[in-house]
């Protein structure tokens, strides 16, 4: 027989009716007006989701910062200084209110203070939309992994095409990586306003995530294709000449002295479609089809997507406005020029180093000078977006 | 995940570390720190392939749940009391979270260890999830609950308010200065490790309490991401420990994040949980036992106490002050105490306390009505217009504090307080310990050692500067702290809602123009200042004067 013991009343707090939701009094800001956050003003009538969560989070004392930064570096530098680019918008070389005993807060009257503010991602990131684009990608590049190892597609490639793929697709891992650590990562610390630095954060996960969908391919290729060899990648990536150029122009983009707008550009400007979109798809994805492969374009066109439809955007929307801009667009067009000067031979150059690569294949893709045309033109394309002229240094 | 187990995925992206061969990355951001290439391992052991879904999945429960609170209406049991300071937690909080996005790269720069720089990475998406799920939630207050005043203006208070600029050392702290300073000790190792227990578990619960629980959907899924963050900071202090050279340095920072954190958290979080509250079961934790069990013994004896072993000289003198601080020296009653003081300067609405509250208090607090409880009568007395000034302008035994210079909290325990000449300019401290922080820590040289990287401390820091001499309406209007109607006030000092009840910018007009201690204590000759000093030491508690307390 059992017995039931009785037990003391939980203790557990009691739900209590406040009747405290939206409506249910009228008093001055009740009102449906009064529901929308109010500090900024929307580069559309409406303002969106993602400006809501994204919008003066940083603070800028040209704004609201009444008290100013309070911490400093070493140097005296302090926030997020507009001096971490050379780059200019609108208003920047006003200077910052100067507070004191009895100043008031001086808060900006016409919001914005400066240009920088304006820009928006027009892809909209904030974690609700990063966390489903990205998972989507993973579950994506994943199960068409799968699919083939299931269908034993591996089996179908020849022996030259499974080096290429041991040597260059993994080479490019590391490209993808360091420069979503080192400039992305790097330069989410330096911009003027939230949006700029969470668009690169974003644009940083996509790298490191590309980077680590290479490397995890490359292991399943090592687990199922005989005598492919994991660590190939790491011998290319070191001693191959076709990647010593291209390795050297990433590690000099890392090495920009104190200019994130340069980074930046240096990258998707003109590193991407020169040296990125020349190797991706002009080059890999073409060739891969002609060897049977028809799984390491997939895992390729993942990462040619992330850039062309939404890293490129929001760099183009970032920049693009600079050289309009009412106030510098002389000053943002010259440095712009500048470093295409500086940049573009340097691509060109690693580009042609990597032309070998396009004899290493058994069917040849689109030969190297047609594939490094068709790089051309779509830089050029971009440049129009940016409202710039192409360089007499693409004709190298 | 495929079916590559997750420990060889992650030995595979570890063949991702880069060793520069012809440029080295540029180094923008500087430590005094030193470190061997230490061969510490990536403790986060994640890769992006099961992390991006797996933060999904996290996203959908927590979408779902405010999607059912609105269904649901839970603002119809949510108490007012609670909700309105989560105009101020919620409006200081995603700056904090993006900053630790932002302060992670510092560490790519300043830890030589590539494979620490995955855990790294992945702590910086969760930073920009944490700020951005923050700002969603605040939104959904803005648009579901009774009074969206404070909320609809959150940034621009934030950034204006003097309470935001106490909150922003949670923010400013990780990201400017020495880089292992900023983005490892005072993040990782003390704010994330110790304090975001309190603030995102234990408040969370005590939202649950009082019929919101939508907080604790958010933060409990944000505090799920914090354990990976944890093990960043304890990889990287592992590294700094194996080098002798740092020991000094662990030791000041260690000092100074401890205290900082303390002053700042338990001000604000412990207001929140005890005054900010409607549960007064007898049988729920009151701040203190929190502290006692989530920040003395789950951090200082199960944590920091284990690392002595590896040369690490734990502030134990600071563990035991600040417990002394919140038991002996009532540190949250007095905070909340100038709080209520001065809510018309502020952006949310604070309610009184009742007999109910006084009760409970007593209860876990003994001796508490006898210092605060004559003043939380008078708050109430004084809480709707009725031909007098608010709280701050009346005579009720209280002595407007002086503000401390480094961490900004007021000097509320008013025996502790210190001044010093510093930079040319006389200023009050709340601590020793806040003294030592402003004149001794953040400086370049640091007990005759070089600390060229070390940050500093600078701006506006007394709110008060700069409205000395300014009538109080103008003050409120200046920082838009107004209604839509152009006068009634957005904080108030009770929860009515009825518009006669609510002061206006009208009310405030005939009150005596602010006045900043800071620039009154500049103008004193030495021997006023000391007399000063010697009289403010004698105050207290519950911002008593002098005399009424010998």
């Amino acid at each position: 027989m059992t017995s039931t013991e009785e037990r003391p009343e939980r203790s557990v707090p009691k739900p209590v009716f406040t009747d405290a939701e939206a409506g249910a009094k009228e008093f001055p800001d009740s009102g449906p007006s009064a529901r929308r956050y109010n500090y900024f003003k929307p580069a559309k009538r409406k303002q969106t989701h993602y400006e809501d969560v994204t919008v003066e989070v940083q603070p800028d004392p040209r704004h609201y910062l009444s008290q100013g930064w309070i911490y400093g570096f070493a140097d005296g530098s302090r926030g997020y200084p507009l001096t971490w680019t050379k780059l200019k918008a609108w208003g920047v070389d006003e200077p910052e209110p100067e507070r004191g005993p009895g100043s008031g807060g001086k808060h900006v009257e016409d919001w914005p203070a400066h240009g920088w503010h304006e820009f928006r991602d027009p892809n909209e990131e904030w974690e609700l939309t990063m966390y489903r684009y990205n998972a989507n990608v993973v579950r994506q590049v994943t199960q068409n992994v799968e699919n083939a190892r299931n269908a034993k597609a591996f089996d179908q490639w020849t022996p030259n095409w499974v080096r290429f793929v041991e040597r260059n697709v993994g080479a490019w891992m590391h490209i993808e990586h360091i420069l979503g650590l080192y400039v992305f990562a790097a330069c989410n610390r330096s911009g003027p306003t939230n949006m700029h630095n969470t668009a690169m954060a974003v644009n940083s996960e996509h790298k490191i995530r590309f980077a680590q969908d290479l490397a995890l391919y490359n292991l399943t290729l090592t687990e199922e294709i005989e005598g492919f060899d994991g660590s190939a990648h790491i011998d290319a990536w070191n001693n191959d000449a076709e990647w010593q150029g291209v390795r050297k122009v990433v590690e000099e983009i890392t090495a920009i002295e104190d200019d994130w707008g340069e980074m930046i550009f240096a990258t998707n400007i003109v590193f991407e479609p020169l040296i990125g979109e020349l190797f991706r798809s002009n080059l890999v994805m073409q060739s891969a089809a002609g060897h049977g492969d028809y799984v390491t374009p997939t895992v390729m066109g993942s990462g040619e997507y992330d850039y062309a439809q939404r890293d490129l955007r929001w760099t183009v929307a970032a920049f693009a406005p600079l050289t309009q801009d009412r106030e510098f667009a002389d000053h943002n067009k010259e440095l712009f020029n500048g470093w295409l000067s500086k940049w573009v031979p340097k691509c060109l150059e690693a580009a042609r180093t990597m032309q070998p690569m396009w004899s290493q294949p058994d069917a040849k893709p689109p030969r190297f000078e047609d594939a490094l045309d068709r790089a051309k033109s779509r830089f050029s394309a971009i440049l129009t977006d940016l409202g710039l002229e192409t360089p007499k240094e693409l004709n190298q | 995940m495929s079916r590559q187990s997750l420990a060889k995925a992650h030995q595979k992206i570890q063949e991702l570390s880069w060793e520069p061969v012809y440029h080295e990355p540029y180094m923008k951001y500087g430590t005094d720190y030193t470190f061997r290439k230490a061969a510490k391992k990536d403790p986060l052991k994640q890769v992006l392939r099961s992390y991006f879904p797996m933060q999904e999945e996290k996203d959908n429960r927590v979408y779902g749940a405010s999607d059912g609170a609105i269904r649901g209406n839970m603002f119809r049991q949510v108490q007012e009391r609670w909700l309105e300071w989560q105009k101020l937690f919620l409006s200081i909080i995603p700056l904090p979270e993006i900053s630790a996005a932002r302060s992670m790269p510092m560490l790519f720069q300043a830890v030589p260890n590539p494979e620490l720089h995955n855990g790294q990475a992945i702590q910086m998406i969760d930073e920009v999830r944490h700020s951005t799920i923050q700002q969603n939630l605040k939104r959904l207050y803005m648009n579901n609950y009774i009074d969206p005043a404070g909320f609809n203006n959150t940034l621009r208070n934030f950034h204006s308010d003097y309470c935001g600029t106490i909150g922003r050392q949670f923010a400013e702290g990780f990201i400017t200065g020495d880089a292992i300073t900023a983005a490892s000790i005072y993040l990782t190792i003390v704010a994330e490790t110790a304090f975001t227990n309190t603030l995102f578990v234990a408040m969370p619960a005590e939202a649950a309490a009082n019929g919101d629980y939508l907080l604790p959907t958010v933060f409990h899924s944000v505090q799920s991401d914090e354990s990976r963050h944890i093990s960043n900071g304890y990889a990287t202090l592992l590294m700094a420990l194996s080098d002798e050279d740092n020991r000094q340095l662990l030791e000041r920072d260690l000092r100074y994040a401890w205290w900082n954190n303390h002053r700042v958290v338990d001000a604000a979080i412990g207001t929140f949980i005890e005054y900010g509250t409607k549960d007064r079961r007898k049988d729920r934790e009151s701040y203190a036992e929190m502290w006692r069990r989530w920040i003395y013994d789950d951090y200082y004896r199960a944590y920091l106490l284990p690392l002595e072993k590896y040369g690490l000289v734990i502030p134990h003198d600071l563990v035991e002050e600040s417990w002394n601080q919140i038991w002996n020296k009532g540190y949250v009653h007095e905070v909340a105490q100038f709080f209520a003081t001065g809510w018309l300067a502020n952006y949310w609405r604070i309610d009184g306390m009742t007999d109910e509250d006084f009760e409970w208090f007593e209860y876990k607090y003994p001796g508490w009505y006898d210092k605060y409880g004559k003043w939380w009568e008078n708050y109430n007395r004084l809480a709707k217009p009725n031909g007098h000034h608010p709280i701050v302008a009346e005579d009720v035994d209280y002595v407007y504090p002086h503000r401390c210079w480094t961490c900004m909290v007021p000097c509320l325990v008013r025996e502790d307080m210190v001044v010093d000449k510093v930079d040319g300019q006389w200023r009050t401290y709340c601590h020793e310990a806040c003294r030592w922080t402003d004149a001794e820590a953040f400086r370049p040289t640091y007990q005759g050692r070089e600390t060229p990287n070390m940050g500093k401390l600078v701006g506006h820091r007394e709110w008060e500067t700069l409205y000395h001499g300014w009538n109080w309406a103008d003050v409120v209007s200046d920082m838009g702290f107004v209604r839509d109607d152009g006068k009634t006030m957005t904080a108030q000092p009770h929860l009515d809602l009825d518009p006669k009840k609510m002061w206006t910018l009208d009310h405030l007009r005939r009150m005596p123009h602010v006045a900043s201690p800071n620039v009154i204590l500049n103008e004193m000759s030495d021997a006023e200042r000391e007399a000063f000093v010697a009289d403010y030491n004698r105050q207290g508690p519950a911002g008593r004067p002098a005399d009424a307390t010998s």
